[in-house]
């Protein structure tokens, strides 16, 4: 039996197998009720009492043994599996069906178990963050048993040609010995970055100030959805966009200018990256300096200032903390930011400070190493996971800086 | 009403004032334009891809048709007409025995490069021989536009003429269907268990903590999580549906647990607090007053979620949606693209004809997400509630 079919009949059999159950149970229940006694809880909680108390002992078998089989534990063939989760549902649904009386609370029994089906919804976002972390931290372990971290971290050679040679157990041949120094990489993320950020900055941030404080309230209502449409926007059309059309245009203009700009260059990505970021800045920044008192701008206009100088001098300064915060957020957008890049910034790392060159940043490398059709195990995949735990680490970082920097600076304004 | 200004000082004053406004004016004219420029390219790349050019030529139906499709037309059309249509003659011949022998003239499929050549692209790459003979089936009215039916009717094909976005649209539901069916019911289940019932102690405020952060995580290493986890672990076949509808599932999950807590945290509390006066239970006071009041927000949240799952590429090309697929998957294990990787690979192919439909796969992907987008906006507008 394949994998698909164990879910299909066992997702088949259990909702077949509950329904019964309702059913029965609510039966039950009903007729238990006389004239003289009623019936503790509503009729339906009963049906609920049997049905969950059949799927919660099932599924929980169901993934257990599941887990045991993935971790190469203990492997049992799909029917009996399936036999063992249909048996402990049954006997679950038995235990139910024994409990059943007038003066069975089945309510609160549903209700806690309602709860507890909740509480494992919620704790399955820890899941995944455990899941991302140990992925990626066991894939790089394995990377740093060949690759020295020191060499990753500060190395400027990014040669990993030769490393399949040595995954398929050639590395006696005499090949020069592959350089997974990361250097390089960083700094087209970096200047990519930044290019973004000279873009979305200004434009997110003075787009937020005159939509909070100047546009009446229809234009914001207008104009705040339409700079949304840039976040909408999916990043593998921007990535088009900024190969097919921006890129040559940047070419062109270098070269009407005097210089010499590859196709793969590194500013048609920044710009196009940046315009993508605007509305996270300018979302996030127009919500905090509406959240600015209108006393703290009264009281400054009192005194004679211009608006600009209130927003200058009292507004912004107020606002702050949440600006910082938009702008963190936007710089690990940018950072993570995959299509963009992979459709129109280089492949070759490139240790450079001229942005018309082409350069390559760390998400680029991932796919790079992650859609060929290298053997996973070779130190060249594995530096995939390398990148994304640097990535990982550093946008935790900015997220963790960002809510420290709103919870710790701040005003509370009564 | 107009002031006379007599300093110097006020006078500079009120420039920069003036200056000031400017500039939010100009960044967002900046924006607007840009999104404008932005549309306008687009639709003009990709507008050339819906129409698609057909010749009319003389085909022979002659036994040596079964052993090389070639022969149904002469030397020259071969390299105009499609291959597409050819190579299914001779299995339309073995069917119909009754045409062998017989020569008709037909309206056909051409080729991309002649296509091209009659768009007046440049870099059509046809050949100055073939040049010619378009010229002549030119002048004899032999050429033609019509609208280009197998861009959504077909999947992708090597043959750009040939190649259509039907494929990628059909995997590109069945992937939202698994994301839907997981990261809706288990968003809102945690949501509701945040905003509703969790205790206000250290577990939750973990909970709490880590959902942000997973919101902030790239979407690139939900890509590594599923290579790692789904892949290699579970055994998931690379590039099917259920692995990259896994994965958009666990990448949606915090923005449908984000923006559900915002609309349970808009049902003030006297709702809660008057059903509990009436005698009901937590569970009941949500699940029959805060849930049904907090729905449409809740499915707003739930939409622009499964928006930014449909137009997400990176986590997708890394468990391997970017195979070729000539096929609509028929099952969530079999090999399947998606529209955002189905565009990703035209964008990567040489030949020029693929340039349009890339543009031409963009507009659908836009269309259907700036309508998903609306559709969402329409709803919260309309069931905004002012308590």
């Amino acid at each position: 039996m394949q994998t698909s079919d164990l879910i299909f009949w066992l997702v088949a059999g259990l909702a077949i197998m509950s329904a019964l159950v309702f059913w029965l149970s609510r039966n039950k229940a009903m007729s238990m009720e006389t004239g003289e006694k009623t019936l503790h809880s509503r009729l339906g909680y009963y049906g609920w009492y049997g049905a969950l108390m059949l799927l919660i002992p099932a599924v929980v078998v169901a993934l257990f043994f599941s887990g045991l089989h993935l971790f190469h534990i203990y492997s049992m063939p799909p029917t009996v599996l399936l036999v063992l989760s249909f048996s402990s549902g049954l006997v679950g649904a038995g235990i139910a069906f024994s409990h059943i009386s007038v003066d069975f609370r089945a309510r609160q029994s549903v209700e806690k178990m309602v709860r507890a089906l909740l509480f494992s919804a919620a704790t399955l976002s820890i899941l995944i963050t455990l899941g991302i972390v140990l992925s990626v931290l066991f894939e790089s372990i394995q990377f740093f048993k060949v690759i020295s971290f020191w060499e990753f971290i500060t190395g400027t050679r990014w040669e990993p040609d030769t490393a399949f040679l040595i995954g398929a157990g050639r590395a006696d041949e005499g090949i020069a010995a592959p350089h997974f120094g990361a250097v390089p990489i960083f700094a087209g993320t970096f200047m990519i970055t930044g290019i973004a950020m000279l873009v979305a900055v200004p434009v997110g941030l003075f787009s937020a100030i005159y939509m909070s404080e100047y546009a009446s309230h229809n234009w914001r209502g207008r104009l705040k959805p339409m700079l949304e449409i840039l976040a909408g926007i999916p990043t593998v059309v921007y990535g088009f966009f900024a190969a097919i059309t921006i890129s040559p245009l940047v070419v062109q203009f270098a070269e009407s200018v005097g210089f010499e700009a590859d196709y793969t260059n590194a500013l048609a990505p920044g710009l196009i990256m940046g315009v993508m970021i605007i509305p996270f800045m300018s979302s996030l920044s127009d919500d905090v300096i509406r959240a600015v008192p209108q006393d703290l701008r009264d009281g400054s206009l009192a005194l004679g200032t211009t608006q600009a100088e209130t927003i200058r001098h009292v507004v912004l300064p107020a606002a702050l903390p949440g600006i910082v915060a938009a702008f963190m957020i936007a710089i690990s957008r940018a950072i993570g930011e995959t299509m963009i890049v992979v459709m129109a910034a280089g492949l070759r790392p490139n240790l450079t400070m001229n942005p018309l060159e082409g350069m390559t940043t760390v998400t680029v490398k991932i796919v790079e190493a992650l859609t060929g059709d290298q053997e996973f195990d070779s130190a060249f995949t594995l530096a995939a996971f390398a990148l994304g735990m640097v990535l990982l680490v550093v946008t935790l970082l900015l997220n963790v800086i960002s809510s420290f920097v709103v919870r710790k600076f701040s005003q509370r304004y009564e | 009403m107009s002031i006379t200004v007599h300093t110097p000082l006020l006078r500079r004053r009120y420039r920069a004032d003036r200056r000031f406004r400017w500039y939010g004016l100009m960044a967002l004219a900046f924006a607007l334009t840009f999104l404008l420029f932005f549309f306008v390219d687009i639709i003009h790349k990709a507008m050339p891809a819906m129409q698609q050019a057909e010749v009319k030529v003389t085909v022979h139906y002659s036994p040596a048709v079964i052993d090389n499709y070639n022969k149904a037309v002469s030397r020259i059309d071969r390299r105009i007409v499609s291959k597409s249509w050819l190579r299914s003659l001779p299995r339309t011949l073995k069917a119909h025995p009754e045409m062998m022998g017989k020569s008709e003239e037909l309206w056909l499929l051409a080729e991309s490069r002649v296509d091209q050549y009659l768009k007046k692209h440049e870099g059509h790459g046809l050949k100055s021989k073939y040049q010619a003979r378009v010229d002549a089936l030119r002048q004899q009215s032999k050429t033609r536009m019509a609208f280009n039916t197998t861009f959504f009717s077909n999947g992708d094909s090597k043959l750009p003429e040939y190649a259509g976005v039907l494929a990628a649209a059909i995997g590109s539901v069945l992937v939202l269907l698994i994301t839907m069916s997981l990261a809706i019911p288990v968003g809102i289940m945690t949501a509701i268990y945040l905003e509703e019932f969790a205790p206000d102690n250290y577990f939750t405020q973990a909970i709490e903590v880590n959902i942000n952060n997973l919101a902030a995580i790239p979407s690139i290493l939900y890509g590594l999580l599923g290579l790692a986890v789904f892949i290699n672990f579970a055994g998931v076949p690379r590039s099917s549906a259920l692995a990259g509808g896994l994965t958009l599932a666990l990448m949606t999950l915090p923005v449908i647990i984000i923006s559900t807590r915002a609309a349970l945290r808009s049902v003030p509390e006297s709702i809660r607090e008057a059903a509990m006066g009436v005698g009901a239970s937590q569970l009941q006071s949500v699940w029959h007053h805060v849930f049904p009041l907090a729905f449409p927000g809740i499915l707003t949240g739930s939409i622009i979620g499964m928006a930014q799952a449909m137009g997400e590429t990176a986590p997708l090309l890394i468990v391997g949606m970017m195979a070729y697929i000539p096929d609509a998957p028929g099952s969530m294990l079999e090999a399947t693209t998606v529209l955002p990787a189905q565009i990703y690979t035209w964008s990567s192919e040489s030949l020029r004809a693929f340039e349009e439909r890339t543009a031409a796969g963009i507009l659908v992907l836009l269309t259907v997400l700036l309508s998903l987008n609306a559709f969402a906006v329409w709803l919260r507008r309309r069931s905004e509630q002012i308590w």
